[in-house]
């Protein structure tokens, strides 16, 4: 019973390794190096980065920013008697999407192919902006607008789920995002 | 005021139990499998209504449920426990009385009624805010109150184990350092002192915001000092659980450490580099800076993860050289056909080393990567992490430990000794399931805390693919399977501490010691010219290829290649997202 009890030599620091630890130290340590430089790497030449955009902001003004572009870009409503507006913004552009208990607002229509700053923030609590099946996965804080420039590739209705526990409603907190040719 | 110096020896083991400590350890550890025995009776609703077949509780249940299932398990089950390992590493394994026996008996009954506190606020209805209780989603007073009488009750109890550790120096209970598994607990104590700090800076002012003296808490100061809380406190579980391997290793097999300078320089690395995980939880989140995110995410420079990859290699290797020096020294493994697979000290042991490296801890990394992330941040992939490392990991370990402390402590036998046998595999391969088939969802997209992934009656619904479902029919499977192993461990636990037969012991007295000092042990095996030859390692004729565990360092070799791959498949994944800057 020896690691329960204090260790027999007195200077154990000068215990020789043996060789199958000092091999898998070397080893687990270079595959740890490997390991941080990749992100690193993928920031230089990969092309999923978060960037470190991101604004403080109230909630009136985020909320004219969004109001506004929906006004210039509407297109047409969907949802029935709910009336959510879907919004064509133009390529390069800005884009705002809000997120409030228990919705998305607007629902954006994009292109394929084009590049998008898109805007996140929330009104009230803490939300998550799940865009389904792509599986990008964003927190969206109140107070901070994040800004994320992302490059739709393939048309189709996509789906955003909210994967931040946000109450009772937290279900039904789900909508649409377009891409277009 | 006259200090308790009464202590007894189990004539098992040799161990040398001091009065008062024997009784915080005993109330302890009972403490913590009632909130297991808790969170288990929770789990069921949690499994039965993300099965999607059955779909049990309605909502606001369910997140109830989640909520405390949360917090007792993953807060009030391991810390109870490891504040009993906490005083068994300091107390008994230095054979020195415990400081304080007083002040420890406060901080027990500040924990357990901060823990009560806690679980009141919850049974309320108006405090489902999951573990994490982000604000501004506003819990009762009581949720934050528990917590702090909690913590404050913890924190005095690793001063408690401090002071033990003073105690003992002071009044020369042992000779040189002290033993390696104490020195785990004290990584798994210092940890902790952190963590309840990081707690304190957070969950005070929320509390004085609950109560209506703050008006603004921001989300992001909150997310990244909370997660200094919330992820540490797991790292005081990898601290703890990883010195319960090596104890278990040294009671089953007689193991030594590979070598005492590896395994304490792993464990001062859990020191150092452990807290910078509040991170992981941040990766995704704006206003912080990719610099910051890649520095902390990666630990420095997974300088932890290191530690973890040696831990991972050298408690194993301690066990296959325990064996080869027993003679079971042909071929590669024979060590480890011959180790004692019945018992379930020993197996419940051994799964937990196994599901924590392969399942726990590559998919840790996973996502505290920071462009991994993106494709993992909030879905059941995180559970399934969690429930590999937190669950198979630390509780696996605990309950192993249970087994051998049930006699010895509690000087009972073991009641359902067949169902003992069986429980580690069957809480293992449950939990195993569980950890993969959430992960298997995960990457399908499927999100954490959801009550309805079919998102029935809302106007743009998302249908998840039939694979997403059939994963999480499987998760269900898995567990009930978990469920079953959990209860098979409380029934046998429970009924052993109880109504167990009452282990005689001619001759029994407490002894009272001079000056502190604990009775001379019993004489126990002398260590094997073998065992003193191997003290340097090498030149002993065990092994192969010049190692004295070649078939420990093979199996660390499947480890890193699974690795490998599984890291590269994700970035394959991450790459054929939609590009973001």
């Amino acid at each position: 019973m020896s690691a329960i009890l204090p260790p027999p030599e007195r200077v154990w620091w000068k215990q020789p390794l043996d060789r199958a630890e000092l091999l898998w130290i070397v080893i687990a340590l270079i595959w740890c190096l490997v390991m941080f430089f990749m992100m690193p790497y993928w920031h230089l030449y990969g092309k999923q980065n978060l960037a470190n955009e991101a604004y403080r902001m109230s909630a009136e003004q985020y909320s004219k920013l969004t109001a506004d572009m929906v006004d210039k870009y509407k297109v047409r409503e969907e949802g029935g008697d709910l009336k959510v507006p879907v919004v064509h913004p133009p390529a390069g552009g800005d884009a705002y999407l809000i997120a409030r208990l228990w919705s998305w607002y607007p629902i954006l229509e994009l292109e394929a192919g084009k590049s998008y700053r898109i805007h996140l923030m929330s009104m009230d609590y803490l939300h998550g902006f799940s865009l389904q099946p792509e599986n990008i996965n964003i927190e969206v804080h109140p107070g901070y607008d994040h800004v994320i420039t992302v490059t739709p590739t393939h048309p189709g209705a996509y789906s955003i789920v909210c994967n931040e526990y946000c109450g009772i409603g937290h279900s039904t907190m789900t909508s649409k995002l377009y891409v277009v040719k | 005021m006259a200090v308790n110096r009464m202590f007894r020896t189990c004539p098992t083991t040799g161990l040398v139990f001091h009065e008062p400590a024997e009784r915080l350890i005993k109330a302890n550890a009972v403490t913590a499998v009632v909130f297991l025995l808790i969170g288990g009776i929770l789990a069921i609703g949690v499994v039965l209504t993300r099965w999607p077949a059955v779909h049990w509780l309605p909502a606001d249940r369910f997140y109830q449920v989640l909520t405390a299932h949360g917090l007792d398990m993953l807060i009030f089950w391991v810390i109870f426990f490891e504040i009993a390992v906490l005083y068994f590493c300091s107390s008994t394994l230095l054979r020195s009385r415990i400081a304080t026996p007083r002040i420890a008996w406060a901080a027990f009954g500040l924990m357990l009624f901060g823990a009560l506190m806690n679980n009141y606020s919850v049974t309320r209805g108006d405090s489902s805010v999951m573990m994490t209780s982000y604000v501004p989603m506003g819990a009762h007073w009581t949720f934050y109150l528990g917590l702090i009488l909690f913590a404050v009750g913890a924190l005095i109890a690793c001063f408690v184990f401090f002071g033990t550790l003073m105690v003992a120096k002071s009044e020369r209970t042992y000779v040189g350092s002290v033993p390696l598994v104490t020195f785990g607990a004290i990584t798994a104590a210092i940890i902790a002192v952190f963590t309840i700090a990081s707690g304190a800076i957070i969950l005070i002012p929320t509390f004085l915001w609950s109560v209506g003296l703050i008006s603004h808490i921001d989300t992001l100061m909150y997310r990244t000092v909370w997660w200094a809380f919330g992820h540490s406190s797991q790292q005081i579980n990898v601290a703890a659980h990883i010195s319960v391997w090596y104890a278990i290793a040294a009671i089953v097999f007689g193991a030594k450490p590979m070598s005492e300078r590896v395994s304490r320089t792993a464990f001062l690395l859990y020191i150092l580099f452990l807290q910078l995980a509040s991170a992981h939880h941040l990766l995704a989140d704006p206003g912080l800076t990719s610099n910051w995110k890649i520095f902390n995410t990666s630990y420095a420079m997974y300088l932890a993860v290191l530690a973890s990859m040696v831990h991972g290699l050298t408690v194993p290797g301690a066990i296959e050289v325990a064996q080869r020096e027993k003679g079971y020294n042909h071929g590669m493994f024979e060590w480890l056909r011959r180790a004692p697979w019945g018992n379930p000290v020993f197996s419940g042991m051994f799964i937990s080393l196994v599901g924590f490296g392969f399942l726990g801890g590559i998919s840790g990394v996973m996502m505290g990567t920071e462009q991994l992330n993106l494709i993992i941040h909030n879905t059941l992939y995180v559970p399934g992490h969690f429930h590999a490392t937190v669950v198979i990991g630390t509780t696996l370990a605990f309950m192993a430990l249970t087994y051998f402390l049930i006699p010895v402590l509690f000087r009972r036998e073991i009641m359902f000794p067949t169902m003992a046998k069986w429980q580690p595999y069957v809480f293992g391969l449950g939990m195993a399931g569980v950890a993969l088939f959430l992960m298997a969802a995960g990457t399908l997209g499927v999100p954490r805390r959801e009550w309805d992934m079919t998102f029935a009656g809302n106007a743009f619904p998302y249908e998840f693919p039939g694979a997403a479902f059939l994963m999480m029919g499987l998760a269900g499977i898995s567990g009930l399977i978990a469920i079953v192993g959990g209860g098979m461990y409380l029934l046998n636990t429970v009924g052993s501490v109880f109504l167990g037969r009452k282990i005689a012991t001619p001759g029994f007295a407490h002894v009272r010691a001079a000056a502190g000092v604990a009775p001379a042990p019993r004489p126990t095996a002398q260590p094997s010219s073998v065992s003193a030859a191997i003290t340097g390692h090498g030149s002993t004729g065990i092994g192969a290829w010049g190692m004295v565990a070649p078939g420990t360092f093979s199996l660390a070799l499947v480890f890193l290649v699974s690795f490998v791959l599984y890291y590269f498949i994700n970035w394959k994944y991450l790459a054929t997202v939609w590009p973001l800057k």
